[in-house]
C-alpha cells in the first residue's frame, strides 16, 4: 500500500476538505460549458441533466455530445463514451481496497462517483481514512456542482460569452495539470518515471488526435504505459 | 435523430458507463495484487491525465489548435511550480485564457 508519511494530520484534513471543495467547484463551473455543448449536440436540457446526473463522468459526457454534435451516429456516441469509461473500471480497482464499500448498496452508490476527480484526490490523500474522506467529499461536491451547473448551461446556451467560454476552455487544462502534477514533482514515488509515462501520453494523444475519432486518442494515450517498464521486484513491495 | 433515438442513446450510455464503474469496484481484490497490474495502475493515471492536458489545451475539432489554452496552461504550470493553491492555479489559467482571448479578438 501507499507509504506516504509526510504531512502533518490535522492540517492534511483541512487541506484534504480545501482542495476537495476546491476542485468541486472548478469542475462544477465546466457543467456549464458541458450544458451548453449537449444542448448544441441537439440534446434537450432534460436528456442534458439525464446525462449528468446518470452517467456522471465528464470526459465521457463530452465525448458522448462531441460526436454526437459532429454528426457521428448512435452507436460512435455510445463507443466513445464507453471507451472514455473504462478508466473508471481502472480506478475502481485502484480506490476498491480503500473504499472497501460494505454490502451491495454501498458499493453501487461508491461505484457511481467513481472519476478521475475523486480517485486522483482519495489517491493524493496522504493516508487511508483522509484518502475516504477525500473521496466522499470531492463526489458530492462535484455531483452536486456538475448536475447544477448543467442545468445552468443548458437553459443558458448561447448565452454564454465568448471571454466566458475562453476562461472555462483555459480552467480545464490547469485543472487536469493540477492533478497530474504531484506525481511528476521530484520526491514523488518513481518521479522520473511518471514523467516519461506523462510525456508519453501527451505525445501519442496529441499525434493521434487527427486519426481517431474525438475522445479514443485519450483511451489509446495508455499505451505509453509501457514505457514505464516491467515491475521490478524491489518496488512491487511498496 | 429522433427523440427516442436520444434517449436511447443518453440512457445505454449512462447504464454502460455505470457497469463499468461498478465492474471496478467488484473485481476480486486477487486480481489487483499482482505486479504487473499494480504497475499498470500506477502509472494509467499519469498517461491519461497528461493526454487530457494536451487534448484540452492544444487540440480542437481533431486538430492542432494554438490559442489561449496554452497561455493559461503555462501559467498554470508556473503557479504550480510556486506551490500555489489549487483554486489560485485554476484562477489565474482561465483570466490568462480570457485576457488572451480579449487581445486577440
Amino acid at each position: 500500500m501507499l507509504t506516504r508519511v509526510h504531512g502533518v494530520p490535522r492540517s492534511a484534513r483541512s487541506a484534504t476538505l480545501r482542495d476537495a471543495i476546491g476542485l468541486g467547484v472548478a469542475v462544477g463551473l465546466y457543467g456549464v460549458a458541458f450544458g451548453a455543448a449537449a444542448v448544441g449536440a441537439g440534446l434537450d436540457p432534460w436528456q442534458a441533466v439525464t446525462m449528468s446526473a446518470l452517467m456522471f463522468t465528464g470526459a465521457s459526457q463530452f465525448a458522448l455530445v462531441g460526436v454526437l454534435g459532429a454528426g457521428g451516429g448512435a452507436l460512435a456516441a455510445i463507443g466513445s463514451a464507453l471507451l472514455l469509461g473504462t478508466r473508471n473500471t481502472v480506478y475502481g480497482v485502484r480506490l476498491a481496497p480503500m473504499l472497501a464499500p460494505r454490502g451491495w448498496l454501498r458499493r453501487a452508490g461508491a461505484a457511481h462517483w467513481v472519476i478521475d476527480e475523486t480517485t486522483a484526490m482519495a489517491v493524493a490523500a496522504p493516508d487511508r481514512e483522509l484518502g475516504r474522506l477525500a473521496f466522499w467529499v470531492t463526489g458530492a461536491t462535484i455531483y452536486l456542482g456538475w448536475n447544477v451547473t448543467t442545468v445552468v448551461g443548458a437553459l443558458g446556451a448561447g448565452a454564454l460569452g465568448e471571454t466566458a467560454q475562453a476562461a472555462l476552455d483555459s480552467i480545464v487544462p490547469a485543472a487536469f495539470l493540477a492533478l497530474l502534477w504531484p506525481r511528476l514533482r521530484r520526491g514523488a514515488t518513481e518521479a522520473g518515471v511518471q514523467r516519461r509515462v506523462a510525456l508519453g501520453g501527451a505525445v501519442v494523444a496529441l499525434a493521434l488526435t487527427p486519426v481517431v475519432p474525438a475522445g479514443v486518442q485519450v483511451v489509446l494515450a495508455v499505451v505509453a504505459v509501457g514505457l514505464a517498464g516491467r515491475p521490478r521486484a524491489r518496488e512491487t513491495a511498496a | 435523430m429522433s427523440a427516442g433515438t436520444m434517449w436511447a442513446v443518453v440512457l445505454a450510455g449512462s447504464l454502460g458507463c455505470y457497469l463499468l464503474k461498478l465492474a471496478g469496484l467488484s473485481v476480486p481484490a486477487a486480481w489487483v495484487q499482482r505486479p504487473l497490474v499494480t504497475r499498470v495502475v500506477e502509472f494509467v493515471p499519469a498517461a491519461l491525465l497528461a493526454a487530457l492536458v494536451a487534448v484540452q489545451a492544444a487540440t480542437s475539432d481533431g486538430g492542432l489548435v494554438l490559442d489561449g489554452r496554452l497561455v493559461g496552461l503555462a501559467v498554470a504550470a508556473l503557479a504550480l511550480a510556486l506551490r500555489a493553491p489549487f483554486i489560485v492555479v485554476l484562477l489565474v489559467a482561465g483570466v490568462a485564457g480570457a485576457l488572451v482571448h480579449v487581445v486577440t479578438g
